[in-house]
């Protein structure tokens, strides 16, 4: 009897330590990575490590803007690719799919996002660099050379660029943004959409002005997740994004973005000062930015949540 | 009139056009990595290390990373168990209630479901360097669980949720402790929705790289001890991929395509273990 009830004294504490741990988890992850990144932050002021664009570790020259220009852009491409397609595709899972349909596409999507970075960064290698070095950018520099962001640099139009880059990010967040969209959608009301139909309205103007309008922090968390996914994805990127250390002008030039910096040269070098110190600020400028918007996405989430209850 | 009409199919066709692209998106991933991997796989691959000159384009295979992989993907599952089990059950109202405390857990477990990869293998490392430690299996493990221990736990405190209040309070009723209860009645009641986490965690754990990429290691040999550095298929078809012989490069494929096999199998797996198990819980 009396040991029963040890047991289960014993059993509790134990879950609590456990979840005080995971609790700290961020804080302690976090916390390495600045105390790691502050010999470099001591030396050079934050404002210079991350506005200027010479990368230069030998002679202590830390510039970090050409990897956070080349994140930047190659998420930002990812993601006006993505989006319009993974919201059309939700809504037609949510709204419009048989049951039968969705019980296909649902785990199809799963394994979709199953699937590792390595095998889509190979398929981007084996597939998509072809294609953009031999069909779109000469079609591009005949047809688009008008376009600021249409002609690549002298001598780099390998198809390891942003675009190709790009196009694998949004294959790869395609199935997160449709499952938390379709999520969204589906925890709309019944009656709210029967309304609309009942007045006369087509299943589109229903979920124009009605569904997508009422999910709309919903589908907002979804796109934020899929940016927050898609700003710290290494290998795939890495593999067909060209690592090249300069702000790219167009969609053909190479880039190289914060994630491959630091697999690429994490590890060795360690003789050069402040080598490490400078990766690890570029691992904590990573995870501070994913956890900003992860933490917009909670809070848009709870909006969504709340409205949802009403 | 016509117009609202023409609206609708538009988008409509719109829509299914879209949904059809992303489809047609994995289904040629898996056709071009089959395609290349299938070609290039052997026997020789899956049952030998890599020999003198392997990566010239000689004889060999790649058991190393084969065995390496499992080795750390077992290993993190193992260890990312330990803590996600006990802290789901804990974030139920039997245990945390609705206090701050739970609700800090759960934020901390959504924003470690953000976190890259890639910074946990910076992390990983650190704690190495830290511990006067070098890439090894162990530190590949710990790395490896970091990454899996959000996924795993969002998936396990659904399956647990799922576990009717009546039920448990059947339970109480009867005297049953918290922990008697949650062995008992919990545990087999979600059974199927926890095999489900684990596997899942299981396949993101054996596809990542960035997070083993500085805290495993590479090497030839198969690992003896917790502290030897290991091989694992993704870096093999990263490191492969990288040299310049076309022989070398097509055996990165096969990497690839045995990689993606075992995930897409983990993946049936874990949907016929979970409607399999499904039958010893109520419903």
């Amino acid at each position: 009897m009396r040991l029963r009830l040890l047991t289960e004294r014993l059993t509790s504490l134990w879950f609590l330590c456990l979840s005080v741990v995971v609790m700290l988890l961020t804080a302690i992850v976090a916390g390495a990575l600045v105390h790691r990144s502050l010999p470099i932050l001591r030396r050079h002021p934050l404002g210079a490590l991350l506005g200027g664009s010479g990368w230069h570790p030998m002679q202590d020259q830390f510039g970090f803007l050409p990897f956070i220009v080349g994140t930047v852009w190659v998420t930002v491409l990812a993601m006006a690719m993505a989006v319009p397609v993974c919201l059309l595709s939700a809504i037609y899972l949510a709204e419009y799919a048989r049951s039968a349909t969705r019980a296909v596409v649902r785990p199809l999507l799963d394994v979709l996002a199953g699937i590792p970075s390595v095998v889509y960064g190979l398929f981007g290698v084996l597939l998509l660099v072809p294609l953009v070095s031999d069909h779109i950018a000469p079609w591009a520099a005949k047809h688009l050379s008008f376009l600021p962001g249409a002609t690549p640099r002298e001598g780099y139009a390998t198809g390891y660029c942003l675009l190709t880059g790009a196009i694998v990010l949004a294959m790869m967040v395609a199935p997160l943004i449709i499952s938390i969209a379709d999520e969204v959608l589906r925890s709309v009301p019944v009656a709210m959409r029967e309304a609309s139909l009942a007045v006369g309205a087509t299943r589109w103007e229903t979920v124009k002005h009605v569904s997508a309008r009422f999910a709309a922090p919903g589908l907002v968390a979804a796109v934020v997740l899929g940016f927050s996914r898609a700003f710290g994805e290494t290998m795939a990127v890495l593999m067909v994004v060209g690592n090249v250390p300069m702000a790219p002008r167009s969609v053909f030039d190479p880039a190289y973005p914060l994630p491959a910096l630091i697999a690429n040269n994490y590890g060795e070098m360690m003789s050069i000062p402040l080598y490490d110190s400078a990766l690890l600020l570029a691992a904590l400028i990573l995870m501070v930015t994913v956890l900003a918007f992860n933490l917009l996405a909670q809070g848009v989430l709870v909006i969504a949540k709340r409205r949802a209850a009403q | 009139m016509k117009w609202r009409l023409l609206e609708e199919k538009v988008f409509r066709a719109l829509m299914i056009l879209c949904l059809g692209a992303v489809i047609a998106g994995l289904a040629l991933i898996v056709a071009v990595i089959t395609a290349k991997g299938a070609r290039s796989l052997s026997w020789e691959m899956l049952t030998q290390v890599p020999k003198g000159g392997y990566y010239l384009g000689k004889s060999g295979g790649i058991l190393n990373a084969i065995v390496g992989s499992l080795a750390l993907a077992f290993g993190a599952t193992a260890l990312a168990c330990v803590f996600a089990f006990p802290v789901c059950l804990y974030l139920q109202r039997d245990y945390a209630g609705r206090s701050r405390l739970a609700s800090f857990v759960r934020t901390s477990l959504d924003l470690l479901w953000g976190v890259p990869s890639i910074v946990y293998g910076a992390f990983g490392f650190t704690v190495l360097l830290y511990m006067g430690m070098r890439a090894s299996l162990l530190g590949g493990i710990i790395a490896l669980a970091l990454v899996e221990l959000p996924i795993m736990a969002r998936a396990m405190e659904e399956a647990v949720r799922m576990v009717p209040q009546a039920l448990k309070e059947a339970s109480y009723a009867m005297g049953g402790t918290h922990w008697e209860t949650m062995r008992k009645v919990v545990l087999r009641q979600a059974l199927p929705g926890i095999l489900t986490a684990i596997l899942l965690a299981f396949g993101r754990g054996i596809g990542d790289a960035a997070s083993v990429l500085f805290t495993a290691g590479y090497t030839d040999n198969l690992p003896r001890s917790l502290l030897d550095p290991v091989a694992s298929l993704p870096l093999a078809v990263f490191f492969q991929l990288g040299t310049p012989f076309p022989e070398v490069q097509s055996r990165a494929h096969a990497c690839a395509f045995i990689l993606l096999v075992i995930v897409l199998v983990v993946s049936v797996l874990s949907r016929l273990l979970g409607s399999r198990v499904s039958k010893y819980s109520l419903r």
